[in-house]
């Protein structure tokens, strides 16, 4: 069985020409993740996607029109970026819109994956809740102030959809390697392999070397093993390409946990098979005692204004942290009339910028700093408001040596402060007992 | 004892969340022999990777070697999770730097 994955994230784009040589393979299925939690908390919050929606429909475009024709399925795993109800509405919008344009006729799945909170409250009492990794335990509290909850599903509401006859499925948030495995499950292959492949797939090229998450990978399922092969030439997946991926952004390579059981890749031995080719094999899945469906929620933790400036002051670089006590001293004295509640903060590049607690060096003293000033609060008013001044008395106030009386900031921009909209946090992030794969998971069927 | 830089061991040094509230650390080495040479050293516990970081030892979550990739990992918990207040890096994608100047013993 043959399964393209086109790329990393619909919306990241491919080379048509990768596309072409993978459609000249004749594959069973195309497949492809549509989501992550890497950017953020935000994107689940505001209902918004990371990707641009036109960058998606040019995608989706290509994918479309060679699968109704060939009559080929299309799998998208967490529609949207995210998977909640106005991604899944996004790209549903988008594939409207080209089966509009391009007078293409399919039957379209949809797999809702949207957790009302009441349910999960309940699951809390009937201790069914659990953290996962190093998230904190969920209280009620703490689930008041979710906005949204997604749940993670696996690869059976996916079998379900093909089953019931979906040319395109489009899933909410889904467990990554699901909508790659799905269609082989139903075919009869066993899910160690399957699942790995699809681990392998749902990054696109990014196994191969030179790795890219803009490209295809095609996958080669077989009784017992799998290959991986790029679709690019200029590409190769080397043993050591496609094993070091299996350590990408997870804690441990060889126990990988997902919905209704472990992937075990203890045993897993990767070979070359060809000059572009792996071979896997060994691969295992052990399913677990009881189904736990993974949950990703948000809660709003306020409004974001930031202020960009820069400092190449000797005197003021060697002062920084007197300065900045000095600003946020005059912000709160100056409004403690007004009973704000806000974060500030400020990123010092040069110093610990990008590393934060966790930088080394950070008593180096920088030729020139970079400064982003950050107010938080639970209006935008306040936000603006903080941050202004927190600009303002950082622009004109005295510390110990001044010279330059003039102004302490350089300014790129004017307006110099920016609004960065609603802020979220993630607060949910848990493993729930479900009494089946599909009880969070309803299925929609649309004629397009 | 002589020591070796790890730039000149290792393939690739990176870093990246796994989840919104771990980071993990992938040192990946050039070769077997590189890989060994590390492993034997019995430099890369978790205090190494607590004092590279200027943590306590029980935010590392865990080393493990993976030799099917001739890689060490280590995983630690994040100081805020992604997104969270104060955050620098939310992808966790720049966290790897320190990990560059480890010098490793050689027989």
């Amino acid at each position: 069985m043959r399964i393209l994955s086109p790329t990393a994230i619909l919306g990241y784009g491919f080379p048509a020409d990768s596309f072409e040589e993978g459609l000249s393979r004749q594959p069973d299925a195309i497949a492809v993740d549509a989501g992550s939690t890497d950017p953020g908390p935000y994107y689940l919050g505001s209902g918004e996607s990371f990707t641009h929606r036109d960058a998606v429909k040019r995608d989706l475009e290509l994918i479309l029109e060679a699968a109704v024709k060939k009559k080929i399925p299309v799998l998208i795993g967490t529609a949207g970026g995210s998977g909640g109800e106005p991604h899944l509405k996004r790209d549903l919008d988008v594939i409207r819109e080209i089966a509009g344009e391009r007078r293409l006729h399919f039957k379209i799945a949809l797999i809702h994956s949207e957790v009302d909170r009441e349910l999960v409250r309940r699951a809390i009492h009937l201790d069914k809740i659990t953290p996962l990794g190093s998230a904190p335990v969920l209280t009620e509290d703490v689930l008041d102030g979710t906005v949204r909850i997604v749940g993670q599903m696996g690869v059976e509401p996916i079998i379900g959809a093909l089953e019931a006859g979906a040319d395109v499925v489009l899933a909410g948030r889904a467990y990554d390697p699901s909508v790659f495995a799905a269609p082989a499950l139903l075919r009869g292959f066993r899910p160690g392999p399957a699942i790995h492949l699809g681990k392998i797939l749902e990054c696109g090229a990014i196994a191969a070397t030179p790795g890219s998450g803009s490209d295809c990978l095609m996958g080669y399922l077989r009784p017992g093993c799998f290959e991986v092969e790029p679709l690019n030439p200029g590409r190769r997946c080397t043993v050591a390409s496609v094993a070091a991926h299996t350590l990408y952004e997870k804690s441990n390579p060889v126990l990988l946990p997902g919905p209704g059981g472990m992937l075990v890749l203890s045993g897993a031995k990767f070979e070359q098979a060809g000059d572009n080719r792996v071979r896997v094999t060994g691969s295992r899945f052990m399913p677990s005692d009881s189904y736990r469906v993974k949950l990703e929620g948000v809660k709003k933790a306020g409004y974001r204004t930031v202020s960009v400036a820069g400092c190449r002051d000797p005197v003021m670089i060697r002062e920084i942290n007197s300065v900045i006590g000095l600003v946020r001293e005059r912000a709160r004295d100056n409004f403690s009339g007004r009973g704000y509640n806000y974060l500030l903060d400020f990123r010092l590049y040069g110093i610990n910028g990008v590393m934060g607690s966790l930088e080394p060096t950070a008593d180096d003293v920088p030729r020139e700093l970079g400064i982003i000033i950050e107010a938080v609060a639970e209006t935008q008013d306040v936000a603006d408001t903080i941050c202004s001044f927190a600009r303002s008395t950082m622009l004109h106030c005295s510390y110990p040596g001044r010279k330059a009386t003039a102004g302490n900031l350089a300014f790129p921009f004017s307006p110099s402060d920016f609004r960065g909209g609603e802020v979220y946090r993630f607060s949910v992030y848990h493993l729930m007992k479900v009494r089946d794969p599909f009880e969070l998971f309803p299925l929609e069927i649309i004629e397009i | 004892m002589e020591k070796v830089g790890i730039k000149e061991l290792a393939e690739v040094i990176r870093s990246k969340n796994s989840g919104p509230y771990e980071l993990t650390l992938d040192i990946i080495f050039k070769d077997r022999r590189s890989f060994e040479i590390a492993r034997k050293s019995g430099l890369f516990t978790r205090e190494l990777f607590a004092e590279k970081y200027g943590i306590e030892e029980d935010r590392v979550v865990s080393v493990i070697e993976y030799e099917q990739a001739n890689a060490i990992k280590a995983t630690i918990v994040r100081p805020v999770e992604s997104g969270g207040p104060g955050e620098t890096d939310v992808y966790g994608a720049q966290q790897h730097a320190p990990l560059l100047e480890i010098e490793i013993p050689v027989d």
